[in-house]
C-alpha cells in the first residue's frame, strides 16, 4: 500500500518544512527566551519577508537580491517594532505583549492585503535552481532540496552568532537570566532590540525562501504561525537545539501524515503536542521553570 | 462598587435591554447587527470571566463556540430533534465537557505556554470540523436550515422569527447569561478567580487548589461559548464552518480588550463597536477590505493606551468625578490610622486574640513539628543539612543564623514550597514530607514571605476574605452561585484579623495604595486568616522603620496567643523579646538551640556572627 517513492519524497518534504520550521521557531523562541515577549506578530513578519522580497525581485529580476532585501526589509521592521512599540511593553503583563503583538499582527496582515490584494503572487525559483534532480531511486524538485540546504546554511549562522560571539553570549545569558546580565553592566535593552531584529529576520528570511515553494497570500504567515507554536511547545521555550529538534518532527508529522491523509495533518501534531506535554512539560529540550 | 445596591446591575442590564429596540433603530442599528452584537456579548462573558477575571488569555475559544454550535445544528437540522432550547442547552454541555479535557491539557502550563497551546488546539479543531467530521458537519458548507425557538404555552405559541422577534429571545438568553456571571464573579470562587490572576503564587499557598478552579473557570468560558455558538445558527439559520476559526478567537480577544476586560459588559460594547465600526467604514466611507485595518489599530492604540478598555475608562472616568466624594472618608481613614500609630495600645487590647481552628486529631500538647534529618542540595550547594527540628505546642521559636544559612530554605521545606532531598516532616504527628503547600495550608501550617506576596489588584479586604475562604471552605469547592457575603463566619473572621492587624481603618483601601509597614502587616493577615495552627513569619520586621517593628512585635505577641510561631529575624533585640527558645542557623546546619539568655551568651554564636559577618549583631 505505501509507495515507497513517493514515502521518501514526503520524507523530503517534511524535511524541508521542517527546516522552516525550526529556522522560523529559532526566531520565535530566541526573542521570547531573551525578552521575555511571545511575538504573535512573527507569521506576519515571515509573511512580510515574502512579499519585501517579491517587491525586490519584480523591480531587478534577482532571487539573491530578494533574499537579501527580504531579510533585510523585515529585520528593521523589526528593530523598529521594538523601539516604537514593543519596550513599553516589557514590564506590563504578558496578557498584554501578547495583544499588543496580536493587533500588530493583524495590522500587518491588512496593510498588505491593502497593498497587493488576496490574490496570490508567485516568485519563481532561481533559474539554477529550477526542474528537477534525479536520486537514483526518485526525481526531486531541485529547488526543495536546496531549500533544506540554504535553511541549514542559515541555522549554522544563527547558531555561530548565539555560540560563538560575545553578542551570542550576552544572549544566552540574557535567556537564563536577564536581570542578572542588566546588573552586570551589560545595556540588556540594546540587545533586546538586536535580538528582536536577528530573530524578525529568521523569519523574513524564510518568508521569502519559502515563496517559490507555496504562492504568497497575505494570509500565509498565519497556519505558519500556528505550527511554530507547536514546535515551540515540543522543543522547548527558549531552547535553540529544541526549536531544531521541534522543527524537524513537526514537518516529518505533517508530511508523513498527509500522505494518507491531509485532514489529520493537524491532529497527529496537536496528538505529538499532547504527548509531549504529558510527558515532558516543559519540552523535549526545554529547562524547568520557565514559563 | 455599587454593592449597596445588590440587584442594580441586573436591573439597569434589564431595562437597558427592554430599551435597546426603542432606541437603537433611532442610532443606526439593524435588529440583525444587534442580535449579533448580542451573541458575541454572551459568548464573551464566558470569555471575560476566563480572561479579566481569572486571568488566563485563551485563543482558541473558536474550538467551544464551533463545537457548541455545531452540535446543536447537527441536532436540530440532521437528526431530527425538534427542541430548539434543548438542543442549544446539549450543545451548551458538550462544549463545557470539551472544555473540561482540554483544560485538562492546556492548563498543565500557564501564561505563554497556555496562549500558544490554545491556539493550537483550536486550530485542530478548525481541521477536524473539515475533515474527520465532514459527514456530521458539512464541511465547508456548514449546516443550512437551523430552525428558530419557539415555545407552545398550550393557550398560545410564542415564535421568535428573525429581527426584533428573535432579539427577544436572544436578550432573555443574554439577561440570564448576566446575571449568572454575576452571581459566579460575586461568589467566593469570583473572589478566588482574581486571586489567581492577581498573585497565583499565594493564591496556592493559602490552600486553593488553583488548578481546579482555573479549570473551572476554562469549563464556564467553554459553556458560555457552546451555547453562544448554538445561538450563531439560530440568528443565521445556518451554522457557518468558520465558527471555528483562528479569526473568530481573535474577534472575541479583540473585542474583549475594546471593550474592556473583567468588566463582564466590555465584549458587549467591543462587539458593538466593532460590528458598527465595521459597516460605517465598509458601507458609509466605502473603505472595502481596510475596514479590519483600522479596527487593528484602533486596538493596538487601546491596548497601549487604555488598558482597561472602553468600559474600563468609563468607570475610571466615574470614579475620578466622584473621586472627591471617595478621597473624604480615606483621608480621615489615614488620618484614624495615624492616631491608631500613636495610640495603638487601645486598639490592640480591643482584639482578642484569634484562636486557631481546631483540627480533628490534633494533640493539644507535645511536640507539633518534628523535622529530622531535613537535607536540600541545589545541585552541589548544601543548603540545609542533616537538620533535626522540633516545636512544641504554643510555642514561640525563633530563628536567627547569619544571611546564607539556609533560614528561608528551611522554612520552604517546612511549608511544602520545595521538597526536601531526604529527610521528614511530621506536623501534628502526621507525615507532611512530600505533599503540596495547599494541602499543608489545609491542615493548619502557613507562612508569611520574606517579600510581600500580595494580591495587588484586590482591596486589604478582598485580600483577607480570600485567605479566610480557604479556612472556611477547603482548598476546592465549586459553589458558584453562592454570595459571598452568606458564608457563615467569614465577616468575622476578615474583621477579627483586620482589627488584629491593625488595618481596620482602611479595609476598601486597594493593596497598590498601601504603605509599606501596611503591606508588611497585611502579609502577615494573610497568612493568619488561614487560621493556622503553626505560623511561620519570614523576616517579618525586615525593611521596616524602628517605630513600626516595636508596632509589629506588638503584634506577634498578640497573634501568637494560643498558637504556635516560628519567626525568622535578623533583629535579634526583637528575637529575644519575643521567643522563649531561639534556633541558631548556620551554613545549613542547626548551630545552637536553647533560652535567648543561652544564645547571647554562647561562644560559639558570637564567633558565628561576629567572627563571620560583622556588624550582623548590630542590624
Amino acid at each position: 500500500m505505501i509507495n515507497w517513492p513517493n514515502f521518501v519524497s514526503q520524507l523530503f518534504n517534511g524535511l524541508a518544512l521542517g527546516a522552516l520550521l525550526a529556522l522560523i521557531s529559532s526566531g520565535l523562541t530566541i526573542i521570547y527566551g531573551t525578552l521575555g515577549v511571545l511575538n504573535l506578530a512573527h507569521g506576519a513578519m515571515f509573511m512580510i519577508g515574502g512579499y519585501a522580497g517579491y517587491v525586490a525581485y519584480t523591480y531587478t529580476g534577482s532571487f539573491i537580491i530578494a533574499v537579501i532585501a527580504g531579510s533585510l526589509f523585515v529585520m528593521v521592521l523589526g528593530v523598529v517594532m521594538e523601539r516604537v512599540i514593543i519596550r513599553h511593553f516589557y514590564q506590563r503583563p504578558h496578557e498584554d505583549q501578547l495583544l499588543v503583538t496580536f493587533g500588530l499582527g493583524i495590522c500587518f496582515v491588512e496593510i498588505v492585503r491593502l497593498i497587493f490584494t488576496s490574490q496570490s503572487q508567485v516568485v519563481p525559483p532561481p533559474a539554477a535552481l529550477q526542474g528537477i534532480t534525479s536520486l537514483g531511486f526518485l526525481f526531486y524538485p531541485t529547488y526543495r532540496l536546496a531549500v533544506v540546504g540554504i535553511v541549514a546554511v542559515a541555522l549554522g549562522a544563527l547558531f555561530l552568532v548565539l555560540y560563538r560571539t560575545r553578542l551570542g553570549m550576552i544572549v544566552r545569558a540574557g535567556i537564563e537570566d536577564s536581570v542578572m546580565v542588566d546588573s552586570l553592566g551589560i545595556n540588556v535593552y540594546r540587545v533586546f532590540m538586536i535580538v528582536f531584529g536577528i530573530g524578525a529576520m529568521a523569519a523574513g528570511f524564510a518568508g521569502i525562501i519559502n515563496a517559490p515553494v507555496v504562492s504568497l497570500t497575505p494570509g500565509v504567515g498565519d497556519d505558519i504561525l500556528v505550527e511554530t507554536f507547536v514546535v515551540v511547545v515540543i522543543g522547548g521555550v527558549g531552547s535553540f537545539p529544541g526549536a531544531i529538534l521541534g522543527g524537524l518532527i513537526a514537518g516529518e508529522i505533517i508530511s508523513i501524515t498527509s500522505m494518507f491523509n491531509p485532514g489529520y495533518a493537524y491532529v497527529m501534531l496537536f496528538a505529538a503536542m499532547t504527548l509531549v506535554l504529558v510527558l515532558r512539560p516543559h519540552g523535549l529540550l526545554g529547562t524547568q521553570g520557565r514559563e | 462598587m455599587l454593592k449597596q445596591r445588590p440587584f442594580l446591575i441586573e436591573t439597569l442590564t434589564a431595562i437597558g435591554l427592554i430599551a435597546a429596540p426603542f432606541v437603537l433603530p433611532l442610532l443606526g442599528f439593524a435588529p440583525n447587527t444587534v442580535n449579533r452584537i448580542l451573541v458575541w456579548g454572551l459568548f464573551g462573558l464566558g470569555f471575560d470571566i476566563l480572561f479579566g477575571f481569572t486571568g488566563l488569555l485563551s485563543f482558541g475559544q473558536s474550538a467551544f463556540y464551533g463545537t457548541g454550535g455545531f452540535v446543536a445544528a447537527y441536532l436540530l437540522t440532521q437528526a431530527g430533534f425538534p427542541y430548539v432550547l434543548l438542543a442549544l442547552v446539549i450543545g451548551m454541555i458538550a462544549a463545557a465537557a470539551t472544555g473540561y479535557l482540554i483544560g485538562l491539557i492546556a492548563l498543565r502550563r500557564t501564561g505563554i505556554y497556555f496562549a500558544m497551546i490554545t491556539v493550537a488546539i483550536a486550530e485542530v479543531f478548525f481541521f477536524v470540523e473539515f475533515n474527520p467530521l465532514s459527514d456530521y458537519t458539512g464541511g465547508e458548507n456548514g449546516l443550512p436550515g437551523v430552525p428558530t425557538p419557539s415555545f407552545n404555552l398550550g393557550f398560545t405559541t410564542l415564535h421568535f422569527t428573525t429581527g426584533w422577534s428573535l432579539y427577544q429571545f436572544l436578550a432573555l438568553c443574554y439577561f440570564i447569561g448576566v446575571v449568572i456571571a454575576l452571581r459566579i464573579v460575586r461568589s467566593p470562587v469570583g473572589a478566588i478567580f482574581s486571586a489567581i490572576r492577581d498573585n497565583p503564587l499565594r493564591a496556592t499557598a493559602v490552600g486553593h487548589n488553583i488548578h481546579g478552579y482555573k479549570l473551572a473557570a476554562f469549563v464556564i468560558a467553554a459553556a458560555y461559548a457552546g451555547f453562544a455558538g448554538g445561538l450563531l445558527g439560530v440568528l443565521q439559520a445556518f451554522m457557518p464552518p468558520d465558527a471555528f476559526t483562528f479569526d473568530t478567537s481573535g474577534q472575541l480577544v479583540m473585542q474583549t480588550a475594546i471593550g474592556g476586560r473583567g468588566t463582564l459588559f466590555g465584549p458587549l460594547v467591543g462587539a458593538a463597536v466593532w460590528l458598527s465600526l465595521q459597516d460605517f467604514l465598509q458601507a458609509t466611507l466605502g473603505l472595502g477590505a481596510a475596514w479590519k485595518l483600522v479596527l487593528g489599530i484602533v486596538f493596538v492604540l487601546l491596548v497601549c493606551f487604555l488598558r482597561r478598555g472602553i468600559v474600563g475608562g468609563l468607570v475610571d472616568l466615574y470614579g475620578l468625578l466622584t473621586g472627591q466624594r471617595r478621597k473624604a472618608p480615606d483621608e480621615s481613614a489615614a488620618q484614624d490610622d495615624a492616631v491608631a500609630a500613636e495610640a495603638p495600645p487601645a486598639r490592640q487590647t480591643a482584639a482578642a486574640p484569634m484562636p486557631a481552628r481546631q483540627r480533628a486529631g490534633a494533640d493539644p500538647s507535645g511536640p507539633i513539628l518534628q523535622a529530622k534529618g531535613l537535607t536540600k542540595r541545589y545541585g552541589g550547594l548544601v543548603a540545609n543539612s542533616n537538620i533535626d527540628f522540633t516545636v512544641n505546642h504554643g510555642e514561640l521559636r525563633g530563628i536567627i543564623g547569619p544571611n546564607g544559612a539556609g533560614k528561608s530554605t528551611f522554612f520552604k521545606m517546612l511549608t511544602c514550597e520545595v521538597h526536601p532531598t531526604s529527610g521528614s516532616i511530621m506536623f501534628e504527628g502526621r507525615d507532611i514530607t512530600g505533599m503540596n503547600v495547599t494541602d499543608v495550608c489545609q491542615l493548619g501550617l502557613t507562612k508569611s514571605y520574606q517579600v510581600n506576596q500580595l494580591f495587588a489588584g484586590l482591596t486589604v479586604r478582598e485580600n483577607l476574605v480570600i485567605a479566610a475562604l480557604s479556612a472556611l471552605r477547603g482548598k476546592f469547592k465549586l459553589d458558584l452561585f453562592r454570595s459571598i457575603d452568606s458564608i457563615p463566619g467569614l465577616s468575622e473572621q476578615v474583621q477579627h484579623t483586620l482589627e488584629l492587624v491593625n488595618l481596620a481603618a482602611r479595609p476598601d483601601t486597594p493593596v497598590s495604595e498601601l504603605a509599606y509597614g501596611e503591606k508588611r502587616r497585611l502579609e502577615i493577615g494573610l497568612a493568619l486568616a488561614t487560621s493556622p495552627s503553626l505560623l511561620l513569619l519570614d523576616e517579618p520586621l525586615a525593611g521596616m522603620s524602628p517605630r513600626e517593628r516595636v508596632e509589629t512585635v506588638k503584634l506577634l505577641k498578640s497573634i501568637s496567643q494560643g498558637r504556635t510561631m516560628i519567626i525568622i529575624d535578623h533583629d535579634m533585640d526583637a528575637l529575644f523579646e519575643l521567643a522563649e527558645r531561639v534556633t541558631v542557623l548556620q551554613e545549613g546546619r542547626v548551630l545552637v538551640e536553647g533560652t535567648p539568655e543561652e544564645i547571647k551568651n554562647n561562644s560559639t554564636v558570637q564567633e558565628a556572627y561576629l567572627g563571620g559577618v560583622h556588624g550582623e549583631l548590630a542590624a
